[in-house]
């Protein structure tokens, strides 16, 4: 399928496939083994120039949108998605900063995330705010020239590995959703340590870690926006980063369905191919179409973004929710393909398989994502 | 310091085959790459701008479609591109390669170091290298597998042997060709490609560098080839079953009668 991509998102494409095809598909079974954090990978990245891609120029990236950085996330999570989390996951910790950081905090932050040399995290989750955000405990009190932060985040990718956290923290307890903030935290902050690490079913080479703040004193310089917006600011970052795990999701599902499809037309069962039977041949052309859907989407969506549209909860939500359904889906029937060498660790399908399931999860789950899509729906047609 | 890397677009040699009738490559539909080898030269000159400053030019003789080779490299990191070609050089061996290269280099002027792969997957032949050197009349190193030091412009580099390595230092300018060993070469950057996409090449034909016509292509080129083919496949070897002091019974009988 064409989308219309300029001269420069193809260059792009072609890059981060060359990356995907020969520095991370050879290691990708190892590091998600070994849960071991792809740094090797982070150093072509920056090499390469992609740590960047959606930064405005003017702060050291290379001047792209969320196309951009969907198309980065995509063909980097065809190789693994694990990895290519390095990637995505600074971007939502840079999302905030990117929306709603000043003149200051942008020149501070983002050439060093742009460069590839500081990953970015994003804290919003905790143990009991999960799809309930407002269910949050983590506080934030002023205290003259800083914030001194309290409480633990959890599940927070790149956690540990990362130098620059947003986080998300209630300053007044009382507004509720409007009593939030986001702040800027340093890794080596004092009173900012990290907790245990996650193991995981799927995208093990991505560190996931609890953050824990005691008494931690942050400047004030490091708010993001103005105290109470907190939430308009976890909304918002959520409209710009969900069309990013949609193409994580439409690569995890090209990366196992190009597995499959190789396969079908290579084993041999009856004295045929695979691929010569009907069963298998309608399989793989579901698939096909498919993940045609999904990544058609999530463009659709990037582009609303990069247009400047308004209104872009929806779009966002329906990319991510499609894709990953379907990178759920393809990748189970990437296995069945295999058929019992799709169960074992030697084929790399079942590691697609594992790496799929988190799409449908985080960034709200895929129940929350309807839930969203739904409201918006009322919502407009009440204007009407 | 002012790099140039010579380096040579061949035939995507894994994608290869020979007719078995002309005992000819077959060269349709097969993608033209940069030589492996030179892959590690112009990562070798990068690095060493990176280090030391400087500009990195890159250099090949071929024909025109022999642009995108360079632009790769800039891709990679080159500063600047240089063609020379001109049907005047068409059938050139080594001597005149090394000749028309040497000349080329001598155009480009100021260098410090001259790089090259330490052979092409083509030709196999690794001379053009040392004969950019004689032609230039400077020091060269071949089969580099490190740059150990360099300063007061002076190079002390390690080179690989078939019995180990040697320690060199020489004074530069000089030409060093290297082996695969010396680095792991980078993929390209997007800056890089986007400035390869843009980046004027030069293309200096036969006049513009000061070239004698006698020493050009066909004409300046003592070396013909006479005959090519492939060597037929080995048969395999006899094998001695049973036990051992009869099969070794039979296998002296057996060289006794072939040497008889």
């Amino acid at each position: 399928m064409d989308y219309l991509l300029t001269e420069e998102q193809i260059m792009l494409r072609d890059l981060c496939r060359e990356v995907a095809e020969e520095k991370i598909k050879p290691i990708a079974a190892k590091y998600d083994r070994e849960e071991k954090f792809p740094w090797e990978i982070v150093k072509i990245l920056a090499q390469s120039d992609l740590c960047g891609v959606y930064i405005p120029e003017e702060y050291g990236g290379m001047g792209g949108g969320i196309l951009e950085l969907c198309i980065t996330a995509e063909e980097l999570s065809r190789g693994c998605a694990g990895i290519a989390l390095s990637f995505a996951g600074t971007a939502l910790g840079t999302d905030p900063i990117l929306l709603y950081g000043n003149e200051d905090q942008k020149k501070k932050y983002l050439p060093d995330i742009a460069s590839g040399k500081k990953l970015a995290a994003y804290g919003i989750t905790e143990p009991s705010a999960g799809s309930d955000v407002s269910a949050m405990q983590t506080t934030a009190k002023k205290d003259g020239d800083y914030y001194v932060l309290n409480g633990t985040k959890h599940f927070i990718t790149n956690g540990g590995d990362a130098e620059i956290y947003t986080i998300v923290a209630m300053t007044d307890k009382s507004k509720g959703t409007r009593g939030a903030s986001v702040f800027i935290v340093e890794k080596d902050t004092p009173g900012f340590t990290f907790g245990k690490k996650e193991e995981k079913l799927g995208i093990r080479a991505s560190s996931t870690r609890e953050l824990i703040f005691t008494d931690c004193k942050v400047p004030k310089e490091n708010l993001l926006g103005r105290e109470g917006q907190g939430f308009l600011i976890a909304m918002r970052t959520f409209d710009m980063s969900r069309p990013g795990i949609g193409a994580q999701a439409v690569g995890i599902a090209q990366g196992a369905f190009d597995a499959a499809l190789k396969y079908a037309t290579e084993r041999v069962q009856f004295g045929k191919t695979i691929a010569s039977f009907q069963g298998i041949q309608f399989m793989l052309a579901d698939m096909a179409t498919q993940i045609e859907a999904a990544r058609a989407l999530v463009y659709a969506a990037a582009r609303q973004i990069d247009g400047g549209a308004k209104e872009v909860t929806m779009q966002s939500s329906m990319a991510k929710l499609f894709a990953s359904d379907v990178a759920m889906k393809v990748t189970t029937d990437a296995v069945q393909i295999f058929g019992g060498y799709g169960y074992i660790n030697e084929y790399p399908v079942e590691k697609f398989m594992r790496d799929a399931k988190i799409t449908q999860i985080y960034e709200g789950t895929n129940q929350i994502q309807r839930s969203i899509i739904a409201l918006n729906l009322i919502k407009e047609s009440k204007k009407k | 310091m002012n790099i140039v890397v010579c380096i040579k677009q061949v035939p995507d040699t894994t994608q290869v085959k020979i007719d078995p009738e002309t005992n000819t490559l077959i060269r349709e539909g097969v993608d033209s790459i940069i030589n492996p080898f030179d892959m590690y030269a112009i990562e070798e000159g990068v690095r060493l701008k990176e280090r030391f400053g400087g500009k990195t030019t890159v250099l090949t003789m071929g024909p025109p479609q022999a642009v995108a080779a360079l632009r790769e490299a800039i891709a990679l990191g080159c500063d600047d591109a240089i063609l020379v070609s001109d049907r005047a050089f068409a059938g050139s061996d080594t001597l005149a390669t090394g000749y028309t290269l040497a000349n080329a280099i001598r155009r480009i002027g100021d260098f410090d170091i001259i790089l090259c792969g330490k052979q092409a997957s083509d030709g196999d032949t690794a001379q053009v290298g040392p004969g950019i050197a004689t032609q230039l009349d400077i020091p060269q190193i071949t089969y580099v597998k490190k740059i150990e030091k360099i300063e007061d412009k002076t190079m002390v580099a390690e080179r690989m042997t078939e019995e180990g390595f040697e320690i060199i230092q020489t004074s530069l300018p000089c030409l060093i060709t290297v082996v695969k060993e010396i680095n792991e070469p980078r993929l390209p950057s997007l800056k890089g490609k986007m400035r390869a996409k843009k980046a004027e090449i030069a293309v200096w034909k036969a006049l513009d560098i000061d070239a004698d016509e006698g020493q050009l292509g066909l004409g300046g080129s003592p070396t013909w080839v006479s005959k090519i083919f492939t060597p037929p496949p080995r048969p395999s070897g006899e094998m001695f079953d049973g036990d051992p002091e009869e099969a070794v019974t039979k296998l002296v009988h057996l060289l006794k009668d072939r040497l008889n």
